[in-house]
């Protein structure tokens, strides 16, 4: 069992702060990161890993006294699709978020006290800035590929826009250039279950009780959006919990609401109700596109070779948003591959359905190595 | 060992060529003009499976259907463009052919010819829908959704005023030379836009 430890580094300060898409100004800014495999000697073999929307850097092997690895430790590792054997993988955990990187829970020096919602809303752009600043300190001056699902995806599609020059490759998995009415508004309702919650008080409850009701509302209309409809089906159908018959009554009786009831309770452990906020919001900004720009025009930069990966049953982030990209990277003459892979546990499938992703990504990362780097 | 159609495709394009491979497969005819041929090129498959096995070949192919996937290119965007054995799975086959001959300086066309010999034997003699070597399906699992024969497809050019510039026919893997539409299972077509006549 390969333990491993989450580094921290300082890449921005009150002297020299951020310069965020909506305005404001950000510093210190300090980025929890993890590292898997040895960088060689020409620093040609790197690649970032994107987490999700609640991930964080700790994507594989084990923590110190964990029985669980990292969250995409099916698909990084010696033999695995991100090698370690062969390649050196980074992930970091994105900016807004309460894992490691400075947020809206970190303490602002200005007050001694967490920011709350004084903390400047981010976008995705803005992690992305942050995640180049990560690896020009790692001394890398040019990616073998960024990759990552969902969230992860759009910063990746952000990474070939912003900085064409610095990236080999990208891997977008179920994702989108820009998030439409209905991903915003599922993101709406999980927003409005934090602040509705009058443990939320504008987001300056860090001394007292969490908004614990609130969030964990929020994240079972999440997993619900996550997971198919026949995928709920198969795993819980009109299951009861511990009972054969129906109780007349409100208590947690069918298996799917005990199943969210638990999701939202043990999330509520781990996340931080503001950063819920700053992270839907930062995805529901997300447009390439600017509103008014040409899809095609807007990677008519890219020079990165891409692949696009999409899920059967992904209703989130439907195959036809994949499609988009591919067709704009396509009228621009970008190298780019694109497959939807058969899943049935819908927007999950990326996390869970690894076998024929594993492959795309396994061969696809060795024809970018090949190609573009040997 | 490289299958003769694809020797005869390698053969008939041009070096360095663009080309675009519609309903590649796994890949294989794209990975010989890529290393043989110095081409640069992409496919459309529809099975995701056969896609990620392209990326093992090191090609970049996306998935997606051949009827209403072309219109993102621009006109003449390829050098070549490829429908070899997909043609006969095409549900609107003029609508593929105009768009491949739109976006391609020419188009390389590969059917089976379901009007050999021995095809019309079991026609004839046993009454049945013909089964053969080059044709191994029964009518119900058949994948191909259009039978024709060679003859068929050159009086469908000559219908649309598309220009066969060169063809190649072939029967148990060697090259035929005369009473093609009898003797062949099948034939390789380069065909050019009908503008193209004049110039």
């Amino acid at each position: 069992m390969t333990i491993v430890e989450t580094k921290y580094a300082q890449l921005a300060d009150a002297a020299k702060p951020l310069n965020l898409r909506g305005g404001a100004r950000l510093g210190p800014v300090t980025v929890a990161y993890e590292t898997y495999g040895e960088l060689n000697e020409r620093k040609t073999n790197a690649i970032l890993i994107e987490h999700a929307f609640t991930g964080d850097a700790h994507a594989a092997f084990y923590h110190k006294g964990d029985v669980k690895p990292g969250w995409w430790d099916d698909m990084i590792g010696p033999g695995k699709p991100f090698d370690t054997n062969k390649y050196f993988v980074i992930c970091s955990n994105v900016l807004g978020s309460c894992q490691g990187t400075t947020g809206p829970a970190s303490i602002d020096p200005k007050t001694g006290k967490p920011y709350g919602l004084s903390f400047p809303v981010i976008t995705i752009q803005d992690m992305v800035m942050v995640q180049k600043l990560l690896i020009d300190h790692l001394g890398i001056g040019k990616l073998l590929s960024v990759a990552g699902g969902s969230m992860g995806g759009m910063q990746a599609a952000a990474w070939a826009v912003m900085y064409p020059q610095s990236i080999h490759s990208a891997i977008i998995i179920a994702a989108c250039h820009r998030h439409t009415a209905q991903q915003i508004a599922f993101h709406e309702v999980g927003r409005q279950a934090v602040m509705a919650d009058p443990d939320w008080l504008q987001g300056d409850y860090y001394d007292q009780a969490i908004p614990k009701r609130g969030l964990a509302v929020a994240r079972m209309v999440g997993h619900i959006t996550y997971m198919s409809e026949s995928s709920m089906e198969q795993k819980f159908g009109r299951k009861l919990v511990k009972k054969d018959a129906l109780g007349y009554n409100f208590s947690k009786e069918f298996a799917v609401e005990g199943y969210l009831e638990y999701r939202g309770q043990s999330f509520v452990e781990r996340f931080d109700a503001n950063s819920y906020l700053y992270l839907t919001k930062a995805m529901d900004y997300f447009d390439l596109t600017e509103g008014d720009r040409k899809l095609s025009q807007v990677f008519s930069g890219v020079t990165a070779d891409m692949l696009v990966i999409s899920f059967t049953s992904d209703w989130l982030y439907p195959s036809y948003q994949s499609q988009a990209m591919v067709r704009a990277l396509k009228a621009n003459e970008i190298e780019v591959s694109y497959v939807e892979l058969a899943s049935n546990y819908g927007h999950d499938a990326f996390l869970v359905e690894i076998a024929e992703q594993a492959r795309a990504v396994t061969n696809y990362l060795a024809k970018v190595y090949k190609e573009r780097v040997i | 060992m490289i299958p003769i159609d694809y020797a005869i495709i390698a053969d008939i394009i041009a070096p360095g060529s663009k080309v675009l491979d519609l309903g590649c497969g796994e890949g294989d005819l794209l990975a010989l003009l890529k290393d043989k041929n110095g081409c640069r090129g992409t496919g459309i498959e529809i099975d995701s499976k056969a896609v990620v096995r392209c990326l093992e070949r090191g090609v970049s192919v996306s998935q997606g259907n051949i009827n209403g996937d072309l219109g993102v290119y621009d006109d003449n965007r390829f050098d070549y463009v490829i429908l070899n054995e997909s043609l006969q799975q095409v549900l609107n086959i003029e609508e593929a052919l105009d768009e491949a001959l739109r976006v391609g300086k020419r188009v390389i066309v590969g059917v089976p010819n379901f009007c050999q010999w021995k095809a019309r034997l079991q026609v004839f003699f046993l009454g049945e829908m013909p089964v053969t070597e080059r044709l191994p399906y029964k009518w119900y699992n058949t994948p191909n959704l259009r039978f024709l024969s060679l003859q068929d497809f050159r009086i469908f050019c000559a219908l649309k005023k598309i220009r066969i510039e060169r063809t190649r026919y072939l029967a148990n893997g060697q090259e035929v030379y005369f009473c093609t539409n009898l003797l062949a299972d099948s034939g390789i077509f380069v065909l050019r836009r009908p503008d193209t006549i004049k110039t």
